[in-house]
Order: structure tokens, then sequence, then C-alpha cells
């Protein structure tokens, strides 16, 4: 992040890949004010209900009302993760994080968020800055913010306890310490997909977009 | 636009093809031609979405993500035509995605969100205010008194419960009072035979003096506290008097005769106003909370609601007009009650061949609700702490019967009594219900529950201003 308040336009692989892990939720222990700007994981956990309202403190920042999930556990798990998801971000060997809302009595999919991320190959071998204002990555982040929020107008109900989980899709060569398993892609037959907005940062290119599992009542239509 | 966009993706897929897997590590991952449009036009995605983003849209990812599912979706049907398919699929999709993705998922899961029962979490969430406690209604009389000589006369009007806790009771030729506070008993008066029975009872809104009706046609005063008559008003009516109200120092006295008089009970020549409208006994008298309306029931099953700003002030001036003659009843009507919360709401309830409890805005005179409680209505109380009607009633329950308003979905049904209940009166607390029935017993029921902490200061004040009003008027 120190490359970046030296000139505000231009960015490393490592700015990069810190604003892209602060967008997901951001890793414990890095530069407070920013921190609280984007989290996409407590958003979509406030607004789809997976966590009782009470346990997220609302923070006015940015002119946007950030959530902040308030549960030592969500924060830690969201943390741990993201500091190792920062990480494959910076080798450019990720390519996309999922956040997967499960039933919690059926273990059933009922809503995937994805991240999908493209990171400039050229960037990560040799080593080139590009320029784009902190800015204007601000805006599309905040645009997509505020997608996930309308999310909720759409999305089917989501009318059982639920619990949700975190996938990283990385390229195959990547050295995941022991506190990371393999996954199956926990994917949903026959979803709905509306994609939302994109942020690119010019090195790493954040492409969202939500699946969810289709209500019963439309498959007639 | 999707059937562009999908060419456009299928052609570059096409393209796209020969090229090995892992070509630009980092960069856009391979995507397999699994599924093009030339080789699966049912896999097209008609999407129906406005896609607000175009300039940032990546039509090979888009094509990509659109059509990954659709696999799966084929899959799922494929499960069923045939496992080996699936498995051949499942197989070449391992391979193909191997190649280039690693599924990761940390090993320690995120805790679970801790609500127990999700109803219970929801509810929480969307009302801060825990719900309200269900109240418990006892079933059965918290006491029974013996009432003996009790008149058994639908027309009379022979309990009421003062503001200072004390309840009046007449009793063939005699009121006696019972403190509630500390249960004891007194007599207050035994009338003549010539002018008894007692036909009346009602508490002065000061808890202090009495108005006591009789079968002569006298209304008798009585001070409670030097237990001493102040004042007969004679020559009032031609009839008994069965139903007397106050409203401050107005005395309201209703007769036999259909005439209800106003009795200002501090000067010498007490009749102020008189309402001629109905033609048979009047049974039913009750003053609105402001003091600004009356309404009047009576044996010729009309409802009359009389305003104070209509009555003329000369009493020689002829007849008072009503303000709505209501005619829906089709038997004498006695239970009435105004609503506490609701200044122009009046609950009435019929004799036996009507058995209706109607609600009334008496400023339209429009008949709000009318519910068939199957059985004669001899008295009706409002809850003052919730929006709860009692109503007692006659053959064939003999109970009474506590009515959720406005929905008159019923409570509960309190029986007891093995007559006809044939008058209700309420603490001044609101809380407890003293019912007379014509088996000759005095019950209490704790049905109206206790007030909540904060609202009865609140409800001072807000009579306390009341009664200023009243007084500036």
């Amino acid at each position: 992040m120190a490359s970046r308040t030296a000139s505000k336009d231009i960015i490393t692989l490592r700015g990069s890949a810190a604003i892209v892990s602060e967008f997901f939720g951001t890793a414990r222990g890095q530069g407070g004010e920013r921190t609280a700007a984007h989290r996409a994981s407590d958003r979509i956990l406030y607004n789809r209900a997976v966590y009782p309202e009470e346990s997220f403190t609302k923070v006015k920042k940015y002119g946007l009302t950030m959530l902040l999930t308030q549960d030592e556990g969500v924060k830690t798990f969201i943390a741990s993760l993201t500091s190792q998801l920062s990480e494959w971000l910076e080798a450019g060997k990720l390519q996309r994080i999922v956040l997967v809302i499960m039933s919690k009595a059926t273990n059933e999919v009922l809503e995937r968020w994805n991240f999908n991320i493209v990171t400039d190959a050229e960037v990560v071998e040799k080593g080139a800055i590009k320029e784009k204002s902190d800015k204007e990555i601000m805006r599309e982040i905040q645009a997509i913010m505020r997608q996930i929020a309308s999310c909720i107008t759409y999305l089917p109900c989501l009318d059982e306890p639920c619990v949700f989980d975190v996938l990283a899709y990385t390229d195959t060569d990547v050295d995941a310490p022991g506190t990371w398993v393999e996954s199956d892609a926990k994917l949903i037959s026959n979803p709905q997909m509306v994609k939302l907005h994109s942020f690119d940062t010019k090195i790493h290119k954040v492409d969202t977009l939500v699946s969810y599992k289709k209500d019963d009542w439309d498959e007639e239509e | 636009m999707d059937a562009g966009s999908h060419s456009i993706s299928s052609e570059k897929s096409r393209a796209a093809a020969p090229r090995p897997p892992l070509q630009e590590a980092g960069s856009r991952p391979y995507m397999p031609s699994l599924s093009t449009g030339s080789r699966n036009p049912s896999a097209k995605c008609y999407g129906d979405r406005f896609i607000p983003d175009r300039s940032a849209m990546d039509m090979d990812m888009a094509h990509y993500l659109l059509t990954e599912p659709r696999k799966d979706k084929e899959n799922a049907a494929g499960v069923v035509a045939s496992p080996s398919k699936e498995a051949y699929r499942r197989l070449l999709a391992e391979k193909l995605l191997n190649n280039r993705t690693r599924i990761l998922a940390f090993r320690n899961k995120p805790p679970e969100p801790e609500n127990v029962s999700f109803a219970e979490a929801a509810s929480s969430n969307l009302q801060a205010k825990p719900a309200k406690q269900r109240r418990h209604i006892p079933q059965s009389a918290e006491r029974t008194l013996d009432a003996p000589e009790l008149v058994d006369d639908y027309y009379l009007n022979l309990l009421d419960w003062g503001s200072n806790n004390v309840l009046s009771i007449a009793l063939g030729d005699t009121v006696y009072l019972w403190d509630a506070s500390s249960g004891s008993t007194s007599e207050l008066v035994t009338v003549d035979e010539d002018s008894g029975p007692i036909t009346s009872v009602s508490w002065a809104p000061d808890g202090r003096h009495i108005a006591v009706g009789l079968n002569s046609s006298d209304v008798q005063l009585w001070d409670t506290s030097s237990n001493r008559l102040l004042r007969t008003l004679r020559g009032v009516h031609e009839a008994r008097v069965g139903s007397l109200a106050w409203n401050n120092s107005i005395l309201t006295t209703g007769s036999m005769d259909g005439k209800i008089v106003n009795n200002d009970v501090r000067i010498r020549n007490h009749v102020v106003q008189t309402y001629e409208g109905h033609s048979q006994e009047v049974c039913g008298l009750k003053w609105s909370g402001s003091g600004q309306q009356l309404a009047s029931g009576g044996n010729d099953n009309l409802l009359h609601i009389w305003d104070v700003s209509m009555a003329s002030s000369m009493p020689s001036a002829g007849r008072n007009q009503w303000l709505h003659r209501l005619e829906d009843h089709t038997a004498a009507v006695k239970a009435l009650a105004w609503c506490p919360f609701q200044s122009n709401l009046l609950a009435t309830g019929g004799g036996g061949s009507d058995r209706c409890i109607k609600f009334w805005n008496t400023h339209t005179g429009a008949c709000l609700n009318s519910v068939d409680t199957g059985s004669q209505v001899c008295a009706l109380l409002w809850n003052k702490n919730e929006r709860e009607l009692l109503s007692s009633h006659g053959f064939t329950q003999n109970q009474l019967t506590l009515w959720k308003y406005p929905s008159m979905v019923k409570m509960a049904e309190l029986t007891g009594h093995t007559s006809r209940v044939l008058f209700m009166a309420q603490s001044p607390d609101g809380c407890t219900v003293a019912s007379a029935a014509a088996d000759e017993t005095l019950r209490f029921w704790n049905v109206f529950g206790a007030p909540e902490a904060p609202k009865p200061a609140a409800k001072a004040s807000h009579t306390g201003m009341f009664n200023s009003f009243n007084h500036i008027r």
C-alpha cells in the first residue's frame, strides 16, 4: 500500500492485490481506515441474513453505509482466509473467490457469489506498473457494493438457517498451506445468474456474479 | 444483444480451441469449448436481464459463466438418462478443470450462526420489541359473594364500582357498599317498601356521592362518607328510574316513562334538560368519556346519541333533538359502553331477540360492525388497558365473553353464573370485573389483567388534562 501512497495513480501488483483482498474482506491488521471501506463478504452475509442483524455494526464511510461483522468467529475466519488470498493474488495465482451460502440443515447450496479474478500476466512476470487512479477504482468498487445491497430485491428469500463457506479457485501449482483443503465446486444445479459490475485495477480485473437456486415456482414459466 | 454476444463468444471459443491449456499463466484461463452454440443450441442462454455494465463486460467470460452451469443442468438431467455418460462428463470435467484450477476451501469453517431457530431470529430481527406475553385469563371467578334478593330485572342497573374502589349493589330495598380494598360490607340505606325496590345505583365521579333511583320515580342523592341523604329529586319522572349516568355535576336519569332528564344536582331547580325520544323504558344510559355525548338505549329497541352542544339550555324550550337515532337493534338496548381509546366509538348490546353487539361511530351514526353473540347481551365493558371488550350474557351459557377488538375473536368465555349475568362493573384500576347475576351471586373476575407499569402514570396525566378541560367548559 505504501507504493500507492507515493503517487495515487500508480499501481503495483502488491497494491492491486491489497485492493482486491480489501474488496472481499481485509486481513486483520492491515490499514484500519481503508479496511472498513469494502467488505463484500460482510455485506453479503448481512444482506442475506446469514448472521443475525445484531452481529453487525454500521459504519458510514465514503457515502456508503458499511456493515462490519462483530462476530469474532466470522471475523477471524475472513481475516485468516483473506491473508492467504492476498498472497495468492500477489503471485497472480488466484482465479476466483466464491462465497457459498448453504442450507444449514441440508447443506444444499443456495447461493454462490462469484468473484472472478483475471490477473494481468505481464505484471506478474515482468513486474510492470500500471496507472489507474485510486478514486476511479473506488468508484467501481462502490458500484458493486451498491449492487450487492440491492440484490435482495430479486434474490429468493433464504427462509431457513444458512451457513457460508469460501472457495478459492487457484492455479494448480500453488502452495496450499495445511489450513486449506481441496473442495468440490459446490455448484448449484439449474441456477439463475445475475452479473454485477466489475472493477479493474488494470492488474486484477474482478467480475462479480451471483448465481442462486431457481425458485421452484418459476419452473413452469 | 444476447444473440450477438453468443455468436461472438462462440466464435472466439472456437478460435481459441486449438490453443493448448495453460497457455498464459495468470491470464484468462483457457476455456474448453464443450458447449458452443453450433454444437448445442439448446444451451443458448436467453437472459432477460438488463446487464448494466456493458463497458466492463467480458463477453468471453460471460459466455463461459453462462454456459458452465448449463452443463451442470444437463448433467443433472443426464443422471437419470445415463449414469455412464454422467461419469464420463465428470471425468472429462475433472481432467480439464484440474489441469487449470484447484478449488480450495479453508479447513476451519466459519462459525455457524447462533440462532437456535430461524423463525425466532427472524422475528427478533423484525421487531425490536419482544412479542407481548400472552396474558393468562383465569377461567373461574376470583371471588364469589352472595347477593340475596337481587332483583332479576333486565331493565335495571343495580351495580356500580366507584372511583373510591367501593362497590355499590342494590339488593331489594337496600343499597350495600362493599369496600374492595378492605373487603368490608356496609349498608347505606334501606328504602321504604312503598318507594322500593331500588331500580338503579350510580356513583358520582368523585367516588363519594351516590345516586339511587327508586321504583317510586324518586332519585336520592347520598353522601357515603357520612351516610347522609343529601337530597331527593322528586317529580322528575312519572315511573321508576332504571338508569342513571353522571357527567360531572349533571346527573342524568332515565325512566320507564321514556324520558331522560339532565339534573344539575348543585342547583335548586335541578332539571336542566329533558331528552324525549324513547317511547318505552330507558334502560341504558352512558356518557362518553369527553362528556360531549350521551348514549341512551330503550326497551323500544332504539339507541339514541345526544350531543351536549345540540341541547337547548332552556328546559321549557321543548324537545331536544337527538344527534342520531339508531334503529338497528331488534330488542331492548341496555348494554352500552364507550370505547376508552377511541372517543367516538360506542359498543351496544341487544336483548334476547337481538343478541348482537354493534359498534357505532357516534359522529356519523354509522354502524361499524355487528356480531351475533347467540345470547342476550346484558352488559358490556371495555378493557381500559387492552383493546378488548367484555360482554355478559343470559340464556343459555350465562357466561362472560372476552372479545378481541376489532377482530372480535373470542379470547375467553368465563362461566360460573347459573343464571343471566345482569350487571357488570369494572374496578377503578380496570383489572377486575364484578358481575352480578340472577343466581343472586356477585362474582369477581380477574379478566382484564394488570396494566403495564408505565401506563397508569400516562393515563393519570391524561385524565387530569381532561378534567381541567371539562372544568373550563
